[in-house]
């Protein structure tokens, strides 16, 4: 540690070192000089160049000109586009749905049912609708989201790497299915299943009002909310997975230290540190859900009418009620199932901003160590 | 309640790389014990598979014994688990859990062994921080998250997380190298007071550290990039420092080589 034989020769590299950098300070006044050089230049031309430089008649050299402006000019452009583009659909959306709106002889937020098309005494309400939305999502998140977690800390960190990659690559297909596939495979296989578990359900848990119909039990909002589940399963369990594989190795260590079993390393660091992104893919989740159109105008019964039952034939989605009536309806009609579609654009910005919210409200926690 | 650790020619591999080649040696209850080598060189891994958190790694094992008191911890039968709440470890880089606050960093181990009782994890709290010479600095904070903390402030509260469950030895890992020298003292004192009552190997880069802190010295080192390391010499730090018995030794800590 002392004066070794080792240390001193290093010194030699050293010494060159400084004459080295002596002669890159000659350089580097040379540099200057020029660079004032450029400046008086810059002065003397200092009324013609200057707009050439941006207005910047400074002592400042020249800014670099090329392909910046122009950049700048269209990132601007296309930002400014998008909210002219926003603009433009909710204006054409709000112009359209006034008429109808004034239009309308029920209570649009309290009224279940739907005759927009009635050119004498035309009569809607997004009630049964906005109920139905509501509540498919949010019993397809019931279902989904406790087996989006267990796929995927089984994937981050019980599966071997082999079984978990094959089962990452299934789950990223079942992503990749169109939504009217599913929609087809939840009317035509999935109903019957369904109705069975429907009957069994009512048979042993009747009592529970959402299990209370005695039938029929054919597209119900049970059903509808399968397919949904199944729907948002995919894209829940591979967010839940990626931000799991994130958690840093040095917070599970830390875990595992203290003595924790697998799970308990999971409770401890894993689920902690994932829970912002886990609310976000829930809510993302969430959001495709409620916008769910064609499998849902499938597998619903599109009856209108707010029932908390849940097995028996019927339920209807803003989404789903826009795509089965839009083809047959008249001028107020349409007004009509836009001003529907204005209510769920509205709830979409709700659980979106909650969710953001959310996320915010624990960040001081969520950040790493240093 | 400190314990001996008796290592019996211990192997470690990351995947068929040999890391580490038959070390035997013996650590004696309440002393603090440094290890020292150039990096590369095993310590950590060596340090790791005292506590079987080497095999936590995929791909990685241990051969040969670590007896802690005369009992095997890689037997068939003994519970991991128990086995690392029995021998506490401080990370290099100090890991508060970033999403607890600072008294739930201090009780999670507790909490991990089902201490549920409010009074309990309070007066256990309070003790450890205290021996972790942090509770003067937290006592009024102490349920802000302990990723505000600055780094040494950090690492002492990981070392009062790592004492709450009152292990038998105590396992560090650079425990300074991320940290300022004011912290670094705060630790090595800190150090000084835990042999009182644990059984405490540290591994250091800084050879004044080692010298400072420690009673016995290992010394590891490698052959060349991809050979095993292997236990060079094993001594009173003294000797070590001053008279060791191993060339590669004396190379070493007069800064000739590493
Ligand atoms: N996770 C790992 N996977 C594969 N090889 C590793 C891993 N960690 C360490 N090694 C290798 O094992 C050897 C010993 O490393 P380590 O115990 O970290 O040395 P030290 O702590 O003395 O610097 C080195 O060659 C290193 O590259
Ligand atoms: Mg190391």
């Amino acid at each position: 540690m002392t004066e070794s034989p080792t240390r001193s020769a290093a010194d030699q590299p050293g010494a060159d070192d400084r004459s080295a950098s002596a002669d890159k300070y000659g350089r580097q006044a040379s540099t200057g000089f020029t660079l004032s050089g450029a400046l008086r230049e810059n002065e003397a031309h200092d009324h013609p160049s200057g707009p050439d430089l941006g207005g910047g008649g400074g002592g400042l050299p020249p800014r670099r000109r090329g392909f910046e402006p122009l950049f700048r000019f269209f990132t601007t452009g296309a930002g400014i586009l998008v909210l002219v583009i926003i603009v433009a659909i909710a204006a054409f959306l709000i112009t359209k749905a006034i008429p109808a709106l004034s239009a309308n002889k029920a209570n649009f937020f309290t009224y279940e049912q739907w005759f927009p098309n009635d050119p004498s005494n035309p009569r809607f309400g997004i009630a049964a609708l906005a109920y139905g939305t509501l509540l498919t999502a949010v019993i397809a998140l019931i279902l989904a989201v406790p087996v989006a977690l267990g796929i995927a800390l089984f994937l981050s960190h019980y599966a071997p790497r082999r079984i978990a990659t094959g089962l990452g690559f299934v789950i990223d297909l079942l992503a990749a299915v169109p939504s009217v596939i599913f929609g087809l495979w939840g009317r035509d296989y999935l109903a019957g299943p369904i109705g069975d578990l429907s009957a069994w359900l009512h048979q042993y848990v009747g009592w529970l009002p959402l299990f209370g119909s005695g039938g029929p039990y054919g597209n119900s909002i049970l059903l509808g909310s399968v397919v949904l589940a199944i729907m948002v399963l995919p894209i829940t369990t591979a967010l839940c997975r990626d931000v799991f594989v994130q958690t840093p190795t040095q917070n599970e260590e830390a875990a595992l230290a203290l003595g924790a079993t697998r799970w308990e390393m999971i409770r401890t660091a894993v689920l902690p540190y994932g829970k912002p992104g886990v609310i976000a893919a829930v809510m993302l989740g969430l959001g495709r859900a409620l916008g769910e159109t064609i499998a849902l105008a499938m597998t619903l019964g599109a009856t209108f009418g707010v029932s908390v039952d849940i097995i028996h034939t019927g339920g209807n989605s803003i989404a789903a009620n826009i795509a089965n009536a839009f083809g047959e309806a008249n001028e107020t009609g349409r007004g009509a199932l836009i001003a529907s579609g204005l209510v769920l654009f509205a709830i979409t910005l709700i659980v979106n901003v909650t969710a953001r919210a959310i996320i915010y409200r624990r960040r001081e926690f969520a950040g790493g160590t240093s | 309640m400190a314990k001996r650790v008796e290592a019996v020619d211990v192997t470690a591999y990351y995947g068929s790389f040999k890391a580490i080649d038959g070390i035997t040696m013996t650590i004696e209850p309440k002393s603090v014990t440094a290890f020292i080598g150039p990096s590369g060189c095993g310590k950590s891994t060596f340090l790791r598979s005292i506590n079987r958190m080497h095999e936590v790694i995929p791909g990685a094992k241990v051969q040969g014994k670590m007896m802690i008191d005369a009992e095997d911890i890689y037997d068939s039968h003994v519970d991991v688990t128990a086995v690392r709440r029995t021998i506490g470890m401080v990370f290099q880089r100090p890991n508060p859990f970033p999403t607890m606050s600072i008294y739930d960093n201090v009780v999670a181990g507790l909490r991990l062994n089902g201490v549920r009782k409010k009074s309990v994890l309070d007066d256990a709290a309070e003790k450890s921080l205290r021996g972790a010479n942090i509770w003067d600095e937290v006592k009024d904070r102490l349920k802000r998250p302990g990723g505000g903390l600055s780094g040494g402030q950090q690492q002492r509260l990981c070392i009062a997380r790592a004492i709450a469950v009152e292990p038998q030895v105590l396992l560090m890992d650079e425990p300074c190298s991320a940290l300022d020298p004011i912290s670094t003292l705060a630790i090595e004192d800190l150090i000084g007071q835990l042999k009182d009552r644990y059984t405490i190997i540290i591994v250091t880069h800084n050879m004044q550290q080692a010298a400072r802190v420690s009673d016995r010295t290992a010394f590891f080192s490698i052959e060349k990039t991809g050979d095993p390391g292997r236990l060079i010499e094993f001594d009173d730090t003294t000797k070590i420092f001053q008279n060791p018995a191993e060339k590669k030794t004396e190379d070493y800590i007069t800064g000739r080589f590493g």
